[in-house]
């Protein structure tokens, strides 16, 4: 016997798009006289790509396509992906909330999802009625969760408003006692999707500590999704990237994390291609190209910096003109506000220019990034704006044994001065 | 668990787009029976949380009712009650079809009411229709004693005309329960089932139960009915029940023998396809709801 305790075999999952409910019967009675003919479903067609940007032609679509994968016992699986990716309708398979359209999972142990936790809490019980019921939820017995109760509340730190209905519990609190009881559930294969985007950073601490236990000292199968990198890279074993609704990469966490992010630079640039006057603009202003690229490395992270550089037509001759970037963060708090002087003797030519500028290393912190564009006449009237024409990303590194994002807005390396104080020892 | 046995492994779990239309799993539900009593009291705690009259609520709804049918049919429209006291003919028929249309309007609601834990968690869905059946059950209980409560007042105190068949009492009144139980959960879980798709359901289950209250002997009974409309009313399968607690309690009513089983039938085979087509949606019901 193998020790694979989940294999997933050609899982496809089909949605219908927009409103449920026209054309549902019309739909419905199609394919029943389908069936009755004994062909196959006439809306399962198998083709179109899941790209929630561009429209499709068809009404139904594929959320997962011809997904296979095994995952070993003990394993940490970390399923990466943008949003829209598939990857919590994968979860959902896999925790039987919804069936699959195509194909087979099977599994081997008990299966628990954390898809957002807190499910099932009823807002009138109280902390002690709710554990049980969640618990129960989850599959436990009640002998099961009196036997662990206490563990439970000290897990949660919620002790003083056990017999407090949860409608009145801050929502760190809920989230906290919800994933107390998840956590002790012991089930062979743990299903973890983003639980740790709430509660407080001691909590998130607390989280992942348990997750690594469960995996690494109980030897528990663990399916784990998250935007978080490093927690990916630190807590998972394998990786598994999807986009689109399709497998693109499958093996060792760190270069799932690497394949990920690199697929994620995709639009760091603008390239204008075809006519003049279709590109971005108006009939003052063309933007042709605008694009961020690293410094001497493949990829813009904390210690790279970057150059951005922006290539645009303009068609108003002898005038002040001046190009003003804005870098905003993924708080879309301004970062620089700063403009270039084009021309200052109202001597601007018609034709295109180009603006470059470097970004040193060592200045921004890591997170995601976007430019607005605007130009201006005589540093006053606005002749074309730009938003958001491009974003990218500043790839984090850890500082020291530090590998989680630092907060804040720089992350320039502070040089420190470090002495230690001999002379205290005469004081004492 | 159930253990499925393929590529000489066993998987405890296999998950795929199609079931079985009879692979109903009831084992598992048997599993979680924890859960399903947890639901029964929630039903009860939650229910009357914030209250001032808490539990009492559980004995104003069906006194002010008698009062009100008393007042409008009894006295007013002069319906005949087969020479029983008002109170005790109209309270026997609130408390029976409360039953029915509890389990039916809180089954009904399984799937949209529920939506926001099923899309998260699995758990066996028909765990939560049972306990509101056993949870309407226990409602029943309680207004059942207050049924007891009027009935020994007027039997004692009052003397009136009222001829209990105490035999018959003991050994029909679990029956009817179960097939109460059966027609309002079966017709709960149909409903269920299909208004995740078609929301339409919804807006019939809330009067249709108000309507087919009067097409079923509560305010009326059976036997001043003319031949024509006796028959009509007899398909009706709550007829026989509620006909038969007032002949086995009160003595006057119809009770056949042809009759109950008529209703047991109905009640099975409404129970048996409530549960194959509550099966069959819940695997994918996420996707319409």
């Amino acid at each position: 016997m193998s020790n694979i305790v989940i294999s997933v075999e050609n899982i496809s999952k089909q949605y219908r798009l927009g409103q449920v409910g026209t054309g549902t019967l019309s739909h419905d009675l199609n394919r029943w006289w389908s069936m009755v003919r004994g062909k196959g479903d006439p809306y399962l067609r198998i083709g179109e790509t899941n790209d929630r940007t561009s429209k499709s032609e068809s009404d139904y679509v594929w959320a997962l396509q011809d997904i296979n994968f095994n995952v070993k016992h003990g394993e940490v699986l970390g399923i990466i992906g943008r949003n829209g990716a598939g990857k919590s309708t994968l979860l959902k398979i896999l925790s039987r909330t919804t069936a699959p359209t195509t194909g087979k999972i099977k599994i081997k142990g008990r299966i628990a999802s954390l898809l957002e936790v807190g499910t099932g809490f009823h807002p009138e019980l109280s902390g002690k009625d709710n554990i049980y019921q969640n618990g129960a939820i989850l599959g436990m017995k009640k002998a099961e969760i009196t036997r662990k109760f206490d563990e439970i509340v000290d897990f949660a730190g919620v002790s003083r408003y056990i017999d407090t209905p949860v409608k009145r519990y801050s929502s760190g609190m809920y989230v906290r006692l919800a994933f107390a009881v998840a956590a002790h559930l012991e089930p062979e294969i743990l299903v973890v999707d983003e639980v740790l985007a709430v509660g407080d950073a001691e909590f998130q601490k607390k989280c992942l500590g348990k997750m690594k236990d469960v995996s690494e000292k109980e030897g528990r199968t663990v399916l784990f999704v998250s935007h978080n990198m490093a927690a990916v890279k630190g807590l998972c074993t394998r990786g598994l990237v999807l986009r689109f609704g399709e497998k693109k990469f499958e093996g060792n966490q760190m270069e799932a994390v690497q394949y990920y992010q690199n697929a994620h630079q995709t639009n760091n640039s603008f390239l204008h291609s075809g006519k003049l006057q279709d590109a971005p603009g108006n009939e003052n202003i063309r933007i042709l190209n605008f694009e961020v690229q690293p410094l001497n490395e493949d990829i813009i992270t904390v210690s790279s910096g970057f150059v951005f550089k922006l290539i645009f037509y303009n068609s108003k001759p002898g005038i002040n003109l001046d190009a003003t970037f804005e870098l905003l963060n993924g708080d879309e708090n301004v970062i620089f506000h700063h403009g270039a002087l084009i021309s200052t003797d109202n001597d601007s030519r018609e034709g295109e220019y180009c603006v470059e500028a470097k970004v040193p290393g060592y200045l921004l912190n890591a997170g995601t990034y976007k430019f607005n564009l605007i130009f201006g006449l005589n540093q006053r009237y606005v002749l074309y704006k730009s938003a958001e024409l491009i974003q990218f990303e500043i790839m984090n590194e850890g500082l020291g044994s530090n590998n989680n994002i630092l907060p804040g807005i720089l992350r320039f390396d502070i040089p420190y001065d470090i002495s230690f104080n001999e002379k205290i020892d005469a004081r004492k | 668990m159930n253990h499925y046995n393929s590529d000489d492994e066993i998987w405890d779990l296999e998950i795929k787009p199609r079931y079985s239309l009879f692979s109903l799993n009831l084992k598992e539900v048997w599993h979680y029976r924890d859960l399903m009593m947890l639901f029964v009291r929630r039903d009860f705690v939650a229910q009357y949380k914030q209250t001032i009259l808490g539990p009492i609520w559980f004995f104003i709804q069906p006194v002010l009712t008698t009062i009100m049918f008393v007042i409008v049919f009894g006295n007013i429209a002069q319906i005949s009650t087969d020479g029983l006291p008002k109170i005790l003919f109209y309270l026997s028929g609130i408390t029976i079809w409360n039953y029915f249309s509890d389990v039916l309007v809180q089954t009904s609601n399984t799937f949209v009411g529920n939506a926001a834990i099923f899309g998260k968690v699995y758990f066996p869905r028909l765990t939560l229709p049972f306990s509101k059946a056993i949870s309407g059950l226990i409602k029943f209980s309680i207004q059942f004693f207050l049924f007891l409560i009027v009935f020994f007042y007027y039997y004692i105190f009052r003397s009136a005309e009222i001829s209990p068949d105490i035999i018959s009492i003991i050994w029909i009144t679990p029956i009817l329960l179960m097939i109460m139980a059966g027609l309002g959960l079966g017709c709960g879980l149909v409903l269920s089932a299909l208004t995740t798709k078609y929301r339409d359901m919804s807006f019939l289950v809330a009067f249709g139960v108000q309507l087919a209250m009067y097409a079923t002997p509560v305010i009326y009974p059976l036997s001043r009915l003319s031949e024509k409309y006796r028959l009509i009313a007899q398909i009706n399968p709550m007829a026989p029940v509620v006909e038969a607690f007032r002949k086995i309690y009160l003595g006057t009513g119809v009770l056949t023998f042809s009759g109950l089983l008529y209703s047991a039938v109905f009640a099975l085979l409404l129970v048996f396809s409530g549960v194959v087509l509550f099966n069959k949606v819940e695997k994918t019901f996420m996707d319409t709801v």
